[in-house]
């Protein structure tokens, strides 16, 4: 199994912390009729780092690097949780016990199933890992 | 070469006796001031009474705030009808003040500016591109009558319209130009935004604002010059006042044209050859406006040793404007050693901002830098290593804790004249 289909590229846009940053992104992505599918923003000392998954990464990297803005791509996996109490557990535990280190995280719950968007400090462990343990991890090719 | 060969190279015994010469007739000149008469009489002191140059410590020394106080012609030794130009300098605190020239101090100053750039090399077969403030400012058009004396081409480009700037440079074949040291480098930055290169050009003239060597190698290699640090204030005419020669190793002040002291800035007495301290000017061939012992408020010393150019005594590169210096918990702080800082840093800009606040009855620094866009990695992490970075570098050579603001790539503000990347937000002190 190739893990790589399963490597999904998340853009990290560097931000200043002022109002009105969220929504200049948020504006550039709407107008390239980009649809976000999950975001966090991760802040430090004045400044943050906006993470989103999007359906379209690549014009989204093309549209905000032509305005200005700093992104670069990371590297993440989604897995699917039940949408159910102890549903984070499940997957929690598999990188848990397999002593894979979650760098940061979030989540959104659609309409199918929960997802958990993970940056983990060892990406082809994990994905072998959780498709080990039955969970599902969203494909790349998800994303165009 | 040499503009004017026996002048600036008259040996010492020479130049003392014309530099007396001039004192004695600059002295005379001030005397039509009134300030002056009441500040030569409430010293008791009359012009005969200086007979040597070293008697020039009996006088009075004029502060900025002096001529602040004459505005608009309060300094002006002949009648206003003799008076063909006036410029004005910045003005950043309270009035401007007023600067006056005869058709004799012009034809000197542009003399002055021929004599600099001729000792740089630069000929009546370059093309000068003179990017600089066109109105109040001395700037513009100090160098523009300097350069068409040598008999340059002269492009009186002033600022503005970087994309243009650039053009004109590349079409009109440009070989030398003018400008301040940061819009040397914004310059550079827009054209390697849109792919261009300089073919042409050869000498970089920088100056109104005190620059690092490091910045002179950033520059160099960016722009393909040679890069040579100008030195002037308004005050005595303007730029030409003091200029660096092909040795690049501190800069030829023209000792016939200025009398030259350092002085301890706090005592007002003189300090030998080779201690640093307040550059004081008595301009020696000034007429609309003579000044005695003007303080310049730049730091700098007289360099011990000659130049192998040939010419008299050298200044070292000046290390800030003293009222550009700030103190920062009792330490002196000059803008000039954070840009050094920065250039030597790949992560970020060589752009910044300084602000500082007096938070709880303490100094606090904080410095905005711009995060260099290929080092940004996604990851926050990343930032705060540079961030930190920057923190201690920054440590090691101010001796102070700052405080680092990484900003977006391009949001600080770029300067096209005199850059003012201070901000000082604390109130008076009581």
């Amino acid at each position: 199994m190739d893990t790589k289909n399963y490597v999904i590229k998340q853009i990290s846009i560097f931000s200043e912390n002022r109002p009105g940053r969220l929504a200049s992104i948020a504006h550039a992505l709407g107008e390239e009729k980009i649809n976000i599918l999950a975001f966090s923003i991760a802040e430090a000392n004045g400044f943050g780092v906006v993470r989103a998954l999007v359906d379209h990464p690549e014009k989204a990297y093309k549209k905000l690097s032509s305005l200005g803005f700093n992104v670069a791509f990371t590297d993440v996996i989604a897995v699917q949780m039940q949408d159910i109490p102890g549903g984070l557990y499940e997957i929690a535990k598999v990188l848990g016990d397999a002593q894979i280190n979650i760098e940061y995280s979030y989540a959104y719950s659609g309409k199918d199933a929960a997802v958990l968007i993970l940056r983990v400090d060892q990406v082809e462990d994990a994905i072998g890992k959780i498709q080990k343990s039955g969970a599902t991890l969203l494909e790349r090719s998800v994303f165009h | 070469m040499f503009w004017d060969k026996k002048i600036e190279t008259l040996k010492p015994a020479e130049l003392q006796a014309l530099q007396l010469k001039r004192l004695k007739k600059t002295l005379h000149l001030a005397s039509n001031v009134e300030f002056y008469r009441d500040r030569l009489s409430g010293a008791g002191i009359k012009p005969s009474d200086i007979r040597t140059l070293e008697d020039i410590q009996k006088l009075p020394f004029t502060k900025k705030q002096d001529l602040r106080d004459g505005y608009p012609f309060g300094f002006f030794a002949v009648p206003l009808k003799e008076v063909v130009r006036i410029h004005t300098t910045s003005g950043t605190t309270g009035k401007p003040t007023v600067v006056g020239y005869t058709r004799k101090d012009l034809d000197s100053w542009a003399g002055l500016i021929a004599r600099n750039m001729t000792m740089i090399g630069v000929t009546d077969n370059d093309v000068f591109q003179n990017m600089v403030n066109y109105g109040m400012f001395t700037g513009g058009l100090g160098f523009h009558y300097g350069a068409e004396m040598i008999g340059m081409t002269v492009i009186p480009s002033a600022t503005g319209n970087t994309k243009r700037q650039i053009e004109m440079i590349n079409d009109f074949g440009v070989t030398t130009i003018h400008c301040t040291p940061s819009y040397a480098m914004h310059l550079s930055e827009v054209a390697e935004e849109t792919g261009v290169t300089f073919k042409t050009l050869k000498t970089g003239i920088f100056g109104a604002e005190p620059w690092s060597e490091t910045l002179r190698s950033t520059l160099e290699s960016r722009l393909g010059v040679t890069a040579y640090d100008s030195y002037g204030l308004s005050e005595l005419f303007g730029p030409g006042v003091a200029f660096e020669c092909p040795e690049r190793d501190g800069l030829h002040i023209w000792h016939d044209s200025y009398l030259v002291e350092i002085i301890d800035p706090k005592t007002g007495e003189q300090l030998a050859d080779g201690e640093r301290g307040e550059l004081v000017v008595t301009p020696l061939v000034k007429e609309a406006m003579p000044l005695l012992r003007y303080r310049t408020g730049d730091v700098t010393m007289l360099m011990e040793d000659g130049c192998l150019c040939g010419r008299s005594k050298k200044i070292a590169r000046i290390t800030g404007r003293s009222d550009d210096m700030l103190v920062i918990r009792g330490i002196n702080v000059f803008p000039s050693q954070i840009e050094h800082v920065l250039l030597k840093i790949p992560e970020v800009g060589n752009q910044f901002m300084v602000y500082v606040d007096r938070i709880n009855h303490l100094d606090e620094m904080t410095v905005e830098v711009e995060i260099n866009r290929e080092f940004f990695s996604g990851e926050l992490a990343d930032l705060a290593k540079i961030q930190k970075k920057v923190v201690k570098e920054l440590h090691d050579v101010l001796e102070l804790r700052t405080t680092v603001k990484l900003v977006e790539p391009g949001s600080l503000p770029r300067f096209e004249g005199k850059s003012k990347r201070v901000i000082d937000r604390r109130g008076e002190i009581f």
